[in-house]
């Protein structure tokens, strides 16, 4: 077996297979199918100051090769998290970050401080990218003024490792990328989900009770793939890069593009095991082309 | 380790059982877990990039020696269209067992079952593995003409079964509510219903009526089906639930629906 690991700041990562928030619940449904430690890292769902109920249903709608969906960071909050939720998952054997949500600064700093109490949650991802709240969410994410902002005032109040996801709703992603560099992101996840919108052309009503929403899946692959290559080339700092992976060329074409490692989103839902099928397709496509380690391919795109 | 599995079936039927529900049994390649009546399975419908999410199908048989179940499948759409169209010998890959079962009758109740639509296998089911004598269960299935119905008579001897059609052409015209034993609700202990929303919803008004435990089993739109992406979820008293996980069977008492 070639070497797998990588590193993103101070979070050592056994493989760059991780699981994206939102998209693997808080883990233990994922590990109704099998161990998650064989995982490089999950992204927990999405966590809030307090109790959110989400959207309306319908949530979600199906689309070519992908899905819109407008769940709205539906979560308990997060002394829910931490009372109920962290003492069953706190000793999974692969690193827990925690995905920080709010609808101002003075929020994402709230919980901020509570997970920087957390001694099994080595990260943090700080969400200024989610298209499908009123407040918040990706306001900050689609300015640099915003998006610095938020940032800054984190990272004042966190010691731990600190990813910052980034949205593609943005004329620029490498601007946001660099400004978010600058105010002491350890490293940037890319990307959230594209604002999208589907009709039914028989009702003339839409199918998201919100109207518009986040599309994912391999319909975002190529977009996904373009934004990260160039925000790897921007920031100095690692990517984490997401969006449309549904097997190992898929993740390699990320890590090819500049990305230190991977999630893996709106797969699981076709199949949760994918991201064990991807370490084990990275891992032969690593023999097959005599290298010995992942951190080799990082980047490797021949131009 | 999980107790959920992804595995792929082989179907071994395909079988018409009028012009838009299909018998599809399909068997496992591995050795089945309990599976009860209520709980799922989530099939991946393949070869095409406008069906890209599973598809999920109650269970309706279950045989632990051959390893095998069968689900009903009635055409809706696109993909429920495309998997009447499977032959036996090919495979689908399944996510199972999913969701919660209903709650099973006790010695000596009452039962009533009411199914329409897509609705009908997991009353079937719970009929045959109730354990109540045929006389404690009576089974309403209610569809637009004759034609929709479909010949359920190999259940006769878990329960009485009625037939309800929209035009008369067979048993009583009306809806399933419109039966004559809606009139005596209360000599029931339990009555559980599955099917389109509007009748899941009249069944439910007249459960409450009289106060008869009820169970329905209802059919969200689904992406995951494992409780990860919060896109199936159902107002209840506990707030917003996963219908995959948290149901599909609910007690009509937890529902917010306005009846
Ligand atoms: C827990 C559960 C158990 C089920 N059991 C059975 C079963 O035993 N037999 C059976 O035939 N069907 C069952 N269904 C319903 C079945 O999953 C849907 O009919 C199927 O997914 C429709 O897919 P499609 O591609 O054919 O329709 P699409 O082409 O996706 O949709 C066609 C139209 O139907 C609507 N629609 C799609 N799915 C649903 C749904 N779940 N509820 C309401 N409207 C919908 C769409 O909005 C659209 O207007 C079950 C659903 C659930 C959630
Ligand atoms: C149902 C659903 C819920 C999501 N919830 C969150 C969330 O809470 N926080 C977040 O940062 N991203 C969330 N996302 C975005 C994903 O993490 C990911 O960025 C996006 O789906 C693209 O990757 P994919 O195509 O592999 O799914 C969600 C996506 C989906 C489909
Ligand atoms: S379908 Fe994903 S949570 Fe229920």
């Amino acid at each position: 077996m070639a070497d797998l690991s990588v590193k993103i700041h101070d979070l050592l990562l056994k493989n760059p297979v991780m699981l994206a928030s939102g998209t693997c619940g808080y883990a233990e449904e994922i590990n109704e199918f099998y161990d998650v430690s064989q995982l490089g890292g999950i992204f927990l769902k999405g966590i809030t100051p307090r109790n959110r109920d989400g959207n309306l249903y319908p949530r979600m709608a199906e689309t070519p090769s992908g899905m819109l969906n407008a769940v709205g960071l539906q979560n308990k909050g997060i002394d829910y998290f931490i009372q109920n939720i962290y003492p069953r998952i706190k000793n999974y054997e692969t690193p827990l970050i925690i995905n920080v949500n709010g609808s101002t600064v003075e929020e994402y700093i709230e919980v901020t401080e509570k997970v920087n109490e957390l001694d099994n949650i080595p990260a943090i991802e700080l969400n200024i990218s989610c298209p499908n709240v009123k407040e918040g969410g990706m306001a900050f994410g689609v300015s640099c003024p915003g998006a610095e902002a938020v940032t800054r005032a984190v990272r004042s109040a966190y010691n731990k490792t600190l990813i910052v996801k980034l949205s593609p709703n943005v004329t620029d992603v490498s601007e946001i990328a660099k400004a978010v560099e600058g105010q002491g992101a350890d490293g940037v996840s890319l990307v959230n989900t594209f604002v999208g919108m589907a009709i039914d052309a028989e009702t003339r009503k839409p199918l998201l009770s919100t109207v518009t929403g986040g599309l994912s899946g391999p319909a975002i692959k190529p977009i996904a793939l373009r934004m990260v290559w160039q925000v790897a080339q921007a920031v100095k700092i690692p990517v984490i890069g997401m969006g449309g992976i549904m097997n190992a060329a898929d993740a390699i074409e990320f890590l090819l593009a500049g990305a230190s490692a991977v999630q893996v989103g709106t797969a699981l839902f076709k199949d949760p095991f994918i991201p064990l099928n991807i370490v084990e397709g990275i891992d032969n496509y690593l023999l097959r082309h005599q290298m010995s380690s992942v951190s080799e391919l990082i980047g490797g795109l021949q131009l | 380790m999980g107790k959920k599995s992804v595995a792929d079936f082989i179907i071994t039927e395909n079988i018409p059982l009028n012009k838009d529900n299909y018998l599809i049994r399909l068997k496992s390649p591995e050795s089945l877990p309990p599976i009860k009546p209520g709980q799922f399975v989530n099939i991946d419908i393949k070869n095409s990039s406008e069906i890209f999410l599973r598809r999920p199908f109650s269970v309706f048989e279950t045989d632990y020696k051959n390893n095998s179940i069968s689900i009903i499948v009635k055409v809706l759409g696109r993909g429920s269209k495309k998997l009447t169209e499977v032959k036996a010998g090919e495979v689908l890959s399944l996510v199972y067992p999913l969701g919660k079962h209903f709650t099973y009758p006790s010695p000596g109740d009452k039962v009533l079952a009411v199914g329409g639509g897509s609705g009908l296998a997991p009353m079937l089911f719970l009929a045959r593995e109730s354990g109540l004598p045929a006389e404690n269960m009576d089974i309403i299935i209610g569809a637009r003409s004759a034609t929709d119905h479909i010949d359920a008579s190999a259940y006769n001897k878990y329960g009485n079964i009625y037939f309800t059609t929209e035009d008369g052409t067979l048993g009583t015209r009306g809806l399933v509510t419109h039966h004559p034993l809606f009139g005596e609700l209360a000599n029931y202990d339990k009555i559980y219903a599955c099917g389109p929303e509007g009748m899941m919803k009249a069944v439910a008004r007249e459960a409450k009526k009289t106060g008869v435990f009820c169970e329905v089993s209802l059919e969200n739109l689904m992406a995951c089906g494992f409780g990860v992406c919060l896109c199936c979820i159902e107002p209840t008293v506990n707030g917003n639930l996963c219908v995959c996980t948290e149901g599909p069977v609910f007690n009509i008492n937890d529902l917010k629906w306005q009846i």
